[in-house]
C-alpha cells in the first residue's frame, strides 16, 4: 500500500498529493525552508540538489540547480505567502521549461504528532499538468533502466 | 488514453462508473439512483462505451451494463511513474526527518550526561 495519496482528475489543471510524516509539525516546517535540509531531500537520490536560493518570505525568490549524469538544470520561483509552520505557497517553474509556471500550496496539519502534508499544484492548463506528469513517467522509466542495469551487473 | 479522459471528465460518468463498480446495472437502476432522464443516461452509457469502459451483457430481454477496468489500468500506468517519483522524493524527506529526531533525542542525552 502507498503512503502517498495522488489525486489527479481527468480534465482538471490541478493535482493534490498528501502524506504523513512522523515528526512535529515544526520539524516539517523546516525541512522545507532551511537549505540545508532541502538539499538532503529535494528531488532524486541519484542527482545532487543545490539550494542556490531560498528566501521563504512574501516576494522571497527560491532556486534550485540539481546536478545528473546528464547535465544540471534548475527549478526557480516566488514565495506567495510564508505561515510557519502551517502554510507555503510560491511558484514553481522548471527553468528548460520557461514559461510553464504552475502555483503550489504546501499546508501542515498537526496529528497527534505526526504531520499531514499536503501539496497541490495549480497548472495553467491541463496540457501543463499532464505534460508534468508525463516527464515524471520519463524519470521513473530512466529509474528502471538504472535499476535493470544494477541487476544486469549483478547476473 | 484520451478517450478514457474525456469520458471521465464528466461528474455523472464517473458517478455511473462508481455504480457499476459495485455490480452490473440496468439502464432503469440508473434512471432511479441517477435521477436523470433515459436518454440523457443512455448517452453516457454510450461515451463509456466508446471509451471502452462500460460493456453490455444481454440476458434475455434485459441488458447489463458492466464495468471493463482495462482501460482505467491504462490511466492508472500512465500516472505510476509520476506517482513514484514523487514517493521517492517524500521518502528521502522522511529519512532526513527521522535522522533529525534521533539527533535532537542524542543532544538531549547529552545535556543530562554532562
Amino acid at each position: 500500500m502507498s503512503k502517498m495519496n495522488l489525486i489527479a482528475e481527468p480534465g482538471r489543471p490541478d493535482l493534490q498529493m498528501s502524506r504523513e510524516f512522523n515528526a512535529p509539525r515544526e520539524l516539517v516546517f523546516k525541512a522545507f525552508i532551511d537549505p540545508a535540509l532541502v538539499a538532503q531531500w529535494w528531488g532524486p537520490r541519484e542527482v545532487t540538489t543545490v539550494v542556490d536560493k531560498l528566501e521563504p518570505r512574501m516576494g522571497g525568490i527560491w532556486r534550485f540547480v540539481q546536478r545528473g549524469a546528464d547535465g544540471e538544470w534548475g527549478f526557480r520561483g516566488v514565495f506567495h505567502q510564508v505561515q510557519a509552520p502551517e502554510r507555503l505557497v510560491y511558484t514553481f517553474e522548471f527553468e528548460p521549461m520557461e514559461g510553464h509556471i504552475l502555483l503550489e500550496t504546501i499546508t501542515l496539519e498537526e496529528r497527534n504528532g505526526k504531520t499531514l502534508v499536503t501539496d497541490t499544484s495549480v497548472f495553467q492548463s491541463v496540457e501543463d499538468r499532464d505534460g508534468m506528469i508525463a516527464s515524471g513517467m520519463e524519470g521513473g522509466a530512466e529509474e528502471s533502466w538504472d535499476r535493470l542495469e544494477e541487476l544486469l551487473k549483478t547476473l | 488514453m484520451n478517450t478514457t479522459f474525456e469520458a471521465l471528465v464528466d461528474p455523472t460518468r464517473r458517478h455511473i462508473l462508481d455504480l457499476l463498480r459495485e455490480r452490473p446495472r440496468l439502464v432503469g437502476e440508473l434512471v432511479d439512483t441517477l435521477k436523470m432522464s433515459q436518454p440523457g443516461i443512455s448517452k453516457h452509457l454510450r461515451v463509456l462505451r466508446e471509451a471502452g469502459l462500460v460493456s453490455v451483457r444481454q440476458d434475455a430481454q434485459r441488458r447489463w451494463y458492466e464495468l471493463r477496468t482495462e482501460p482505467l489500468e491504462e490511466v492508472d500506468a500512465w500516472l505510476e511513474p509520476f506517482r513514484h517519483a514523487m514517493e521517492a522524493r517524500y521518502e528521502r524527506l522522511d529519512e532526513l526527518l527521522e535522522r533529525l529526531q534521533q539527533e535532537e533525542k542524542h543532544d538531549e542525552q547529552d545535556e543530562s550526561d554532562r
